[in-house]
């Protein structure tokens, strides 16, 4: 069956968000299929819509027009298929290290020595060996979010939601995060989303990016990126001869997008 | 003086890394030395400011310049204090105190912890009782004093609910606001785990108010000791309040000040063990 290895689909989903203001029509009839061990990222100007796609992707609210489909069943809430991670780390600062990675096995009951093991395991995995028993306070930005990365990845879920999860950190650490990210996961075989303001970490991660409009938020380019990009990591690909001609496109397009205001 | 300040200039120009740390060395000594002597004038200045104080009201009493009478005196006021304490008459009362301002303090803390609970589980009634909260809040509490003493009857419950009525007003409110103002991404993490409400509220928002549960606690002892004293004002037959309208109405106010001593020192006493409770329960718990 076709639908077996698309892991994520938004068929004709729109979004309206009500309130005592109003109702403004975030996105507008988006179709995206994300198929199973893909990184896709996001990007347009902000207010587009990206954080509304993520949520309804991770089933903290449903589209108020349309079908948002997870391994092809409709989304209906949070699902232990589905891993997020924000911009900021939101580690709780009353929980250690361990038991910050572990909340998410915790809230579904698969929190024992065994599990807390591999918890550790993965702290470890991701350059934070004995670090386990420290409190959030003790640690680096950079550390906080590589903890918030083992706290998605406890619960083993497929699909990674990424919501501009290296936008706070110095560029460095960026750097570094990005390519432990990607390497994570492309071992894993884990399928991912990745929302970005950042056009060269976009073409770098991931195997297509796609462009947003805003007003209504809306798709206008979906870009594949060249297979050799694509395989190499992030802090390599920056450097391969393709990458400026992919940067390029991509910034012709953000600013097309940007700049066009409504419906071409 | 002169040469000591001549010295570590010099160490501090010579430019040589011995010489210069010596040169800081001397200086902080210097600066802790000068904010010890600060200390200790400080204490001094207190300890002479209650000396005199007492010296002049033993003065006063003895001499007749104000009426013993009314004002007692300090020795009195020992007098009266040891032998309270001999003859042990004094202990059941502050025994009395004591546990009610203890279960009155705990008591109000935990029922508005549970309520602002409730407020947060279902937001619909923090809506409709938020305007009653607020006059309640406004109102002298102690007012209600009488109502209590006719439904509850004289004694240690009526003593209690007026204590209730002053702490758990305002912990409702304290903590409730504490609840709703706690940072969404906290509650999107779990959230995204597909925790409950019951797992929301256990994992994020009651730890999360932790801090501000544990200083109502320290702010309710002061307001269950006045609960307790105004409570036994109307209706004891024992306690440390009971001991001092006893005092006035049989003219004793040597007996109305020793008490009042007596309550001074086990509110601070209390006060300061609650303190330390706090500092204990709050060092595993770090701000960001
Ligand atoms: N809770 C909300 N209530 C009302 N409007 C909202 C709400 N959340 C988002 N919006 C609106 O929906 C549109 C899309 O918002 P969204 O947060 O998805 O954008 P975004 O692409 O993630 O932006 P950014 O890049 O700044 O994060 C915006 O116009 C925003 O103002
Ligand atoms: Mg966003």
């Amino acid at each position: 069956m076709a639908g077996e290895d698309n892991r994520l689909e938004l068929k004709d989903v729109s979004h309206v968000y009500v309130n005592e203001k109003g109702a403004s029509l975030a996105v507008e009839k988006l179709n995206l299929t994300v198929r199973r061990g893909e990184f896709v990222s996001l990007v347009g100007p902000s207010g587009c819509g990206k954080t509304t796609i993520l949520s309804m992707l991770a089933g903290l609210m449903p589209p108020t027009g349309g079908q948002v489909l997870l391994a092809g069943a409709p989304v209906l809430g949070p699902s232990r298929l589905v891993g997020y991670m924000l911009q900021q780390d939101f580690l709780f600062p009353w929980r250690t290290i361990r038991d910050n990675a572990a909340i998410g096995l915790e809230i579904n009951g698969g929190k024992n020595a065994a599990a807390l093991k591999e918890v550790d395991r993965l702290l470890t995995e991701l350059g934070l060996p004995g670090s386990g028993s420290k409190y959030p306070h003790e640690l680096s930005g950079g550390m906080r979010q590589r903890v918030a990365l083992a706290r998605m990845l406890a619960t083993n879920p497929e699909v990674m939601l990424l919501d501009e999860p290296f936008s706070a950190l110095d560029l460095h650490i960026k750097l570094q995060l990005e390519d432990l990210v990607d390497e994570t996961l492309k071992r894993l075989g884990k399928t991912a989303v990745l929302v970005t303001h950042d056009l060269a970490e976009a073409a770098a991660m991931s195997d297509r990016v796609i462009v947003l409009a805003a007003n209504p938020g809306r798709i206008v380019k979906e870009l594949v990126i060249p297979d050799e990009i694509r395989k190499a990591t992030p802090m390599e690909a920056r450097k391969l001869p393709g990458f400026q001609d992919v940067f390029d496109q991509l910034w012709a397009e953000l600013n097309r997008a940007e700049g066009g205001g409504g419906h071409a | 003086m002169p040469k000591n300040e001549h010295s570590y200039k010099k160490a501090l120009l010579s430019g040589l890394q011995e010489d210069r740390e010596s040169g800081m060395k001397e200086l902080h000594a210097q600066y802790k030395q000068k904010a010890r002597r600060i200390t200790a004038a400080v204490g001094t200045t207190q300890f002479t400011i209650l000396l005199l104080f007492l010296a002049l009201w033993e003065a006063a009493g003895r001499q007749k310049w104000i009426d013993p009478l009314l004002f007692s005196y300090p020795t009195k006021i020992v007098n009266q204090l040891w032998n309270s304490m001999a003859d042990g008459s004094i202990w059941p009362h502050i025994g009395m105190t004591v546990s009610e301002t203890i279960i009155g303090f705990i008591l109000g803390t935990l029922v508005g912890t549970g309520l602002a609970a409730l407020l947060w589980w279902f937001p619909f009634l923090s809506r409709v009782l938020d305007p009653y909260l607020v006059v309640l809040n406004s109102m002298p509490k102690v007012a209600l004093g009488p109502l209590f003493i006719v439904s509850l009857g004289p004694g240690f419950n009526s003593i209690v609910a007026v204590t209730l009525s002053i702490t758990v007003i305002i912990t409702t409110i304290n903590i409730y606001n504490r609840f709703i103002e706690i940072e969404a991404g906290y509650i999107k993490v779990v959230r995204l785990f597909g925790a409950s409400r019951a797992q929301l509220f256990r994992l994020v928002i009651l730890p999360a108010s932790f801090p501000v549960i544990i200083s109502a606690l320290k702010v309710n002892v002061g307001l269950a000791w006045i609960g307790v004293i105004v409570g036994e004002f109307l209706v004891a037959k024992l306690g440390l309040g009971y001991l001092m309208i006893y005092g006035f109405q049989v003219f004793n106010f040597t007996l109305v000040l020793s008490t009042l001593i007596v309550i001074a020192v086990v509110a601070t006493i209390m006060y300061q063990l609650v303190a330390i409770l706090e500092r204990k329960l709050t060092s595993g718990w770090r701000e960001r």
